[in-house]
């Protein structure tokens, strides 16, 4: 087993390496500029291609783009340049486009606080783009967390043809902590699945039996078929027909929905006879899980649920765990947005409670200790 | 009966087209279809990324290798597209409000590099799909739904602005002239680096009617009366220059070609 003292920025283009990306094209933005940077520096080596591009909308675009020829493909940016990217993560979701999207966070709204750490982006990653749709989304909260779960982002992505959201905090993308790594360490790589037919038989948005999504040719394989972000019959070409419309938005949704079990990841902690529950992700989970093992020694049954995957949201075991307990408490740097999911999920079985900041300052431990032990904000 | 050529390159399932009668569209987009039969281009290798409006709905009716973006984009997706493979011919369908305005970044810092894209413009000078608007091209006086008492922008000449943000191969034809299109597309294709063609259209229902321009014999007798060969500009009087344009080839310069620069770059580590 190797140690290596690392930045998360940097285990997130070492994963995406090991998964397979080929083409990565952003912009510059704090606090996520140096997942662009390595990307220079380490694709052309193994023969991928990096591109700086003019903005942050053709940053995704062009990652898009490449994604079509059949590589895998990223970009990486921070709140206002995914505020931006908005409008192609939606054509990357209607046409059905594996890439992956990092957004390392910082404060906002607007220009906010560039170099601060903040949990503001949770609801954008889920609505931000029109119309009805789902996503998925992963958040990591260490360092060596950041490499598996984007090399688990790549994965998503070409198993769900879709583009995948890597949420990090400033903190997690610029922090520098440990990372072993088993030089043997067997690591599951997924690619997308693609047409075997006759070009003159293949359609290109249709699902064969027992799949999930359609197959995906390369461009230049010569299947020649199009690509559009307008509603699509089978065929790939635009419709204007409402039951097109509504079956093809809804398989579009259903195919993540469906799949929640296999999409969802989370972290228990201590929670077999915890009455109190704390919901927590990224680096607010380091101060929450540290927090539960203090209040531990002042005899407080208290846990930690931790969601890796955040969108879709681990309802089943969020509903589960508000049956079983006296009272949750999400904590998150924002004011609170996944509390508006973990207490629909609740759906009044338990009381919920928020306890967060927006004011680019880590939570610390001490604060969540008194917010339990007192019940309010420090 | 479609043509030979509309059988070859067409995806005549998905015809009739959207445009409105008397549209030049369909001359533009026939132009680039025989210029790529005129090179024997294979279709699987030949990539049509377009963006939005009347223009970017060509993309839908060609036979290769298709993409339909969003407004404004598509020369970035092309970009995607034309670095991770740059043995696909890539081809930008796209409009003046597409190319000029929303995706006016793109455009200049594709030229900017000179990526081998081949881009080609259908210029109307208007917003044809939303109804009319007036584009970033439409002349200064002139009227869109948007600009009901007359345009006070000034419009851009696209020549003019790709050639200073470092385009390699610059043309501008019309749909009077289809078969010197035709060329200045095949010329634009077989140039390795950023070409561009302006090709200007008509749209004789929401520009032509608006501005009274008479019918579409009128609005494309306009087109030839008025293009100055590039030849013959340079020799005419100020005075004889009061509107008239330039056709032709107005420029053609090879410079280093990005994609190829890149592979330097990977194969020198």
């Amino acid at each position: 087993m190797k140690a290596k003292l690392m930045q998360g920025n940097e285990a997130c283009v070492q994963g995406a390496l090991k998964a397979g990306m080929r083409f990565f094209s952003g912009y510059p933005i704090t606090p996520s500029t140096e997942i662009a940077e390595l990307s220079a520096v380490e694709l052309p080596k193994v023969g991928g291609k990096f591109i700086q591009m003019e903005d942050e909308i053709a940053g995704i675009s062009a990652a898009i783009g490449a994604a079509l020829t059949g590589v895998k493909s990223m970009t990486a940016t921070s709140g206002p340049g995914f505020s931006l990217k908005q409008e192609s993560i939606g054509y990357a979701l209607m046409a059905e486009i594996p890439c992956v999207v990092v957004n390392v966070q910082r404060g906002g709204p607007s220009t906010g606080l560039p170099t601060a750490p903040a949990q503001g982006d949770i609801m954008q990653s889920r609505w931000g783009t029109h119309g009805d749709h789902s996503i998925i989304a992963l958040y990591p909260s260490s360092v060596r967390e950041t490499y598996d779960k984007t090399i688990r982002a790549f994965n998503l992505a070409e198993k769900f043809r879709t583009p995948v959201i890597l949420l990090l905090d400033e903190v997690i993308g610029h922090m520098r902590e440990k990372f072993f790594m088993d030089e043997n360490e067997k690591i599951e790589i997924i690619d997308r699945i693609k047409p075997t037919c006759a070009p003159e038989e293949y359609k290109a948005y249709k699902v064969l039996d027992g799949e999930i999504v359609p197959q995906m040719p390369d461009f230049g394989e010569g299947y020649r078929y199009h690509v559009t972000g307008l509603v699509h019959d089978e065929t790939g070409f635009p419709s204007g027909n409402e039951k097109i419309a509504e079956e093809l938005v809804r398989r579009l949704i259903n195919k993540i929905e469906d799949n929640v079990d296999d999409i969802v990841e989370f972290e228990n902690y201590l929670l077999d006879d915890a009455d109190i529950l704390i919901v927590s992700f990224g680096a607010s989970a380091r101060s929450s899980k540290a927090a539960v093992d203090r209040l531990r020694n002042d005899g407080y049954k208290i846990g930690l649920f931790r969601p890796i995957t955040i969108w879709p949201s681990p309802e089943k075991q969020l509903l589960e765990l508000s049956k079983r307990v006296k009272k949750m408490i999400v904590v998150e740097m924002n004011a609170g947005q996944y509390f508006l999911e973990v207490d629909r999920i609740a759906h009044g079985n338990t009381k919920v409670e928020k306890y967060g900041r927006v004011n680019g300052e880590l939570i610390t431990v001490d604060e969540i200790v008194s917010f339990v032990k007192e019940g309010q904000n420090a | 009966m479609p043509s030979q050529l509309v059988e070859k390159y067409f995806r005549v399932e998905n015809l009739p087209h959207i445009w409105c009668p008397g549209c030049g569209n369909g001359i533009v987009t026939r132009a680039i279809v025989k210029a790529i039969d005129n090179m024997n281009l294979n279709k699987d290798e030949v990539c049509i990324v377009s963006g939005i409006g009347c223009s970017s709905r060509a993309s839908g009716y060609l036979d290769f290798n298709t993409l339909h973006t969003t407004h404004g984009r598509a020369l970035a997706f092309a970009t995607g597209i034309k670095l991770s493979k740059p043995e696909l011919t890539v081809i930008v369908i796209t409009g003046d409000g597409d190319a000029a305005a929303i995706g006016g970044n793109h455009l200049i810092h594709a030229a900017r590099r000179n990526i081998d894209i081949t881009t080609i413009v259908y210029n109307n000078h208007i917003y044809g799909m939303t109804g009319g608007q007036y584009s970033p091209t439409t002349p200064t006086g002139e009227k869109g739904t948007t600009a009901p008492y007359g345009n006070i922008d000034a419009n851009f000449d696209l020549c003019d602005l790709v050639k200073g943000a470092g385009a390699s191969f610059i043309a501008r034809g019309t749909v009077y002239g289809a078969k010197l299109l035709e060329k200045q597309i095949e010329n634009g294709i077989k140039n390795k680096g950023f070409s561009f063609i302006e090709a200007l259209t008509i749209c004789p229902t929401y520009y032509g009617r608006r501005n009274k321009k008479g019918s579409v014999v009128d609005m494309t007798t306009y087109l030839k009366d008025n293009a100055i060969n590039i030849s013959a500009w340079n020799k005419l009087p100020k005075e004889k220059k009061i509107g008239k344009f330039i056709v032709g080839e107005i420029y053609n310069n090879k410079r280093a070609e990005y994609t190829e620069e890149y592979d330097k770059i990977i194969k020198s580590l």
